[in-house]
């Protein structure tokens, strides 16, 4: 065991990771632990764009960005947050630019807008070109300008090191409202020696991303299995609004990869069997732009009543055919090559069949404006923060906005960050218990003793795939009390049979079957997070569409959920939404 | 082994065919029918899908055969550099090669890309690679005071650097280069890619410090043209051209 001290230890280097270490590395000794190189996070996915009303081709502003953030988040968006993340975008993506992001440019030279799904001028007029990118690479740029910012500032990685453990000093749960509680430190397992450290910090930032790999189809990678939150909810931290997840209109039909929405914003369109631009029957004003959920359902229902198409009618069509291929070609170039490579489909001549796939947490680790992690609805975790996907401010509140989760990283990132080291100057190390890496030692120990052994009978990838399938099958676009109550009891089977789970390899050194396994551990306590907030929200509010409770009920349920880990289950709790300017209103487009 | 394909397959299944995976292995801690570090190569058979890629085939393995095969991999479509391999004696990513597309009457073979020391099966220590990376300085470097708003640039001189800004950090192309194999100071085709993409761009001031490290006996004069880098790239850059075009620089002293 090695032990290591930091000001600051900042948890995954993704976008949200690396924001915040070139913010805190400036004043503080700043340790950034990876699971991945940091330039294989899944940030560098991200293919769309990065909001920001610099108004560089057309009228725009920041209040008109608030409001379509919050509206588009079907109200359950904290419209203070709201209004920091969409203040704080301009100069969030100067910043970016002068770091040296090559941006697509105007022919003035400034940095070029599209439109993007939900994104419109004066309150829903009509769409703005507001999203800020380079081709379909945005995301791409972002994490490589990041890294090498983080190269330049010479910021120290620990790649592939999996941060397995939390430890706080206190209860979050037992202390009452003033005792403090503080974080103490992370446990790490280093995946090339299969050794565990120990990192005491003054400041800890969770930057570990999504959770995608609940479900079977997906645009995430194999590596988002929501570790941060699960960590945080293990040790008695809750999460927040955790059933409303992020279905993206257009995965590639069978597979999940993402085409991203800027298809739709350079003019392509969605076509059902009868060759239908069916949006317009759904969102007469903005069409094939309305906000994501809208989409996705729209696209599920088409299915549903027959107009799919393909053999087994299971699918719709995204249709670029109208646009010009040198079009495509400079704006769309990497979606298009991924149909080519993935569905033997060419986008110039033939429509891409697509399907939604889950694509986004909007819920995670409840934080405040600056990052600081909440273990409860009121009372902060000292030294402990959050950002980007794996956080929840909320921003994106029901339904987050195209682009604005890439803006969300960068703003939050920097504001943790900067907040991080800020405490880390006074803040005194608290302290971290002797025998603080026992309970992963104790873990990886177990894990490497089923390899061979008679006990362990089931196998991580089994469990994993029934987890995904009934998930897919129960808790997507369309959620009925039964389906739910399905999906429940089929994770209380899972969770007993992970116990019962074997490895096969009982290395040291590059043990990803082990971690694996620890992986999935993840996959099921948040799968059972998501499922219980889901049942117990008996209305209809973006991404969480209960098929029983179709209209928005904001007399009982405008509010966030606030999921707690106990020994008895999931235990749900709510905390009140924050309305600044805006009062709910339909969400109609 | 044959790649039959199953009788017509149902309305809306994907066809299936069989498979053989030749891979490549070592393990240093050693199992019971190896010794640590000795490099064997073991045959796997599958039976795949038509739409399955290589990533797909070794996660058959991970998952239903043998959990200890090693590899990483994370986005799964080409993105994040992860899984580059030699695959069929040329370096792909795994997870966008097509197993329909690698003639799969044959066994398919896959092994570690080359010129990495490799740590297990199909992992390799990368950080040699980042280390080059990091000498050619990756970041924009300026002078003068900081604008208020963005450095303006025209559409023109946003193309001028578009290919090299693709680059995902795969080692795809280095780990191609015949030199980068026998030779221990060059520090490889990727390298130069990455200072491309700065020395070309027109808000850069750090252009001549940069080529001045490819000027070096490590860098840039050490290509001999082989173009295997260039075949190599998943993201499709011309590696090679890149490569002439800073040659190019360091000769007329014009970028
Ligand atoms: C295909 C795709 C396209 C998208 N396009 C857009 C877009 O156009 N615009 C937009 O705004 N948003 C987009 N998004 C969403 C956006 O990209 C993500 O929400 C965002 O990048 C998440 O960034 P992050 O820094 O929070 O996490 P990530 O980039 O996922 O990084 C997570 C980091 O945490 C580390 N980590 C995880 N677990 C551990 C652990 N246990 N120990 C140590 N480290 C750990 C990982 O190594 C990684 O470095 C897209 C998403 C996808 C999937
Ligand atoms: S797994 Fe990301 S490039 Fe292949």
């Amino acid at each position: 065991m090695t032990n290591h001290e930091y000001d600051v230890v900042i948890v995954g280097a993704g976008g949200a990771g690396m924001r915040a270490a070139l913010e805190s590395s400036q004043g503080a000794r700043t340790a950034v632990l990876t699971k991945l190189y940091p330039t294989r996070s899944h940030t560098g996915a991200a293919q769309g764009g990065m909001a920001a009303a610099l108004a560089n081709v057309e009228d725009d502003n920041a209040e008109w960005h608030t409001f379509d953030t919050v509206k588009g988040g079907d109200y359950l968006v904290d419209q203070d947050a709201a209004e920091i993340l969409c203040t704080e975008a301009v100069d969030a993506v100067l910043d970016l630019e002068k770091m040296g992001l090559p941006f697509n440019r105007t022919t003035a030279g400034t940095i070029d807008q599209r439109r993007f799904g939900g994104h419109t001028r004066g309150h829903g007029e009509a769409a703005v070109r507001r999203a800020c990118y380079a081709a379909d690479r945005t995301g791409h740029m972002i994490l490589q300008t990041l890294y090498q910012q983080c190269i330049k500032q010479e910021v120290e990685f620990f790649n592939e090191f999996y941060v397995l453990d939390l430890i706080l000093d206190g209860d979050p749960q037992a202390a009452t409202a003033s005792a403090d509680v503080a974080v103490a430190g992370v446990i790490a397992y280093e995946l090339a020696t299969g050794e565990v450290h120990t990192f005491r910090a003054k400041s800890v930032i969770f930057a570990t991303g999504g959770a995608g790999k609940v479900f079977k189809t997906t645009s995430n990678a194999h590596t988002l299995t929501g570790d941060g939150m699960a960590l945080a909810l293990r040790r008695g931290i809750p999460l927040e609004d955790m059933e409303f997840f992020q279905f993206h209109p257009t995965g590639l039909a069978g597979l999940g990869i993402l085409l991203s929405e800027a298809a739709r914003g350079e003019g392509g369109i969605l076509r059902n069997s009868t060759g239908e631009r069916f949006m317009e029957r759904y969102a007469p004003t903005i069409k094939d732009l309305a906000p994501r959920d809208m989409v996705a359902r729209a696209m599920a229902n088409e299915v549903r009543e027959g107009r799919g198409c393909g053999p087994a009618k299971d699918y719709v069509l995204l249709d670029l055919t109208h646009l010009e291929p040198a079009h495509i070609d400079a704006k769309l170039p990497d979606i298009t090559e991924f149909a080519r490579t993935y569905l033997g489909v060419e986008p110039y001549t033939e429509p891409i069949p697509v399907f939604p796939t889950a694509h986004y947490a909007m819920g995670g680790i409840p934080t405040t404006v600056r990052g600081e992690v909440l273990r409860n609805n009121t009372d902060v975790i000292k030294g402990l923060y959050a950002a980007g996907e794996c956080a929840c401010v909320s921003v994106h509140g029901a339904n987050r906005l195209g682009t604005n989760s890439l803006l969300d990283i960068n703003v939050f990132g920097k504001r943790s960050g900067v907040a991080a080291a800020e405490y880390a100057k006074t803040a005194k190390l608290a302290p971290m218990p002797a025998d603080a890496d026992a309970a992963v030692a104790g873990q990886v120990a177990s894990l490497r003793a089923t390899v061979g052994s008679s006990d362990g009978t089931e196998k991580v990838a089994d469990v994993r795939r029934e987890l995904q399938e009934t998930m897919d099958r129960n808790v997507q676009v369309f959620r009925t009390d039964e389906s739910l109550r399905e999906a429940a009891a089929v994770i209380v089977g899972l969770k007993k049979r992970f116990e019962n789970v074997a490895i096969h390899d009982r290395g040291q050194r590059f043990n990803t079957d082990l971690l694996e396994a620890i992986e999935l551990g993840f996959l099921l306590d948040l799968a059972e997070v998501v499922v219980a907030g889901a049942l117990a929200r008996k209305e209809s509010r973006g991404g969480h569409y209960r098929e029983d409770f179709p209209e928005r009920d904001d007399k009982n349920f405008m509010r966030h959920t606030m999921a707690y880990a106990t020994s008895k289950g999931v235990k749900l709790d709510y905390k009140p939404v924050v309305v600044t300017k805006y009062q709910p209103m339909e969400r109609k487009y | 082994m044959t790649a039959t394909a199953e009788a017509p397959a149902e309305i809306g299944a994907v066809e299936t065919f069989e498979v053989t995976l030749r891979v490549k292995r070592q393990n240093p801690e050693g199992n019971d029918a190896h010794g640590p570090g000795e490099e064997y190569w073991e045959e796997f058979q599958l039976t795949c899908l038509a739409t399955d890629r290589v990533l797909d085939a070794l996660h058959q393995i991970k998952w239903n055969v043998d959990g200890t095969l090693n590899f990483r991999r994370s986005c799964a479509h080409g993105v994040c550099g992860s899984d580059a391999m030699r695959i069929n004696a040329k370096n792909r990513l795994a997870c966008s090669t097509l197993l329909k597309d690698l003639n799969p009457a044959r066994p398919i073979t896959v092994e570690p890309i080359a010129g990495l020391p490799v740590l297990k099966d199909l992992i390799v220590d990368m950080e040699p690679f980042f280390a080059s990376y990091r000498e050619i300085m990756p970041f924009l470097m300026t002078t003068g005071p900081t604008p208020e708003r963005e450095r303006l640039q025209s559409p023109e001189d946003r193309e001028r650097f578009d290919d090299t800004t693709k680059c995902i950090l795969c080692a795809a192309c280095t780990t191609a280069c015949p030199v980068f194999w026998t030779d221990g100071q060059y520090f490889g085709p990727q390298a130069i890619v990455g200072a491309h993409r700065f020395i070309f761009d027109s808000r850069d001031e750090g252009q001549w410090e940069r080529l001045e490290i490819l000027n070096d006996r490590a860098g840039v004069w050490k290509c001999r043209t082989a173009f295997n880098c260039t075949e190599a790239c998943p993201r499709g850059i011309e590696v090679t051209k890149a490569i002439s075009e800073v040659k190019h620089a360091l000769n007329t002293g014009e970028v």
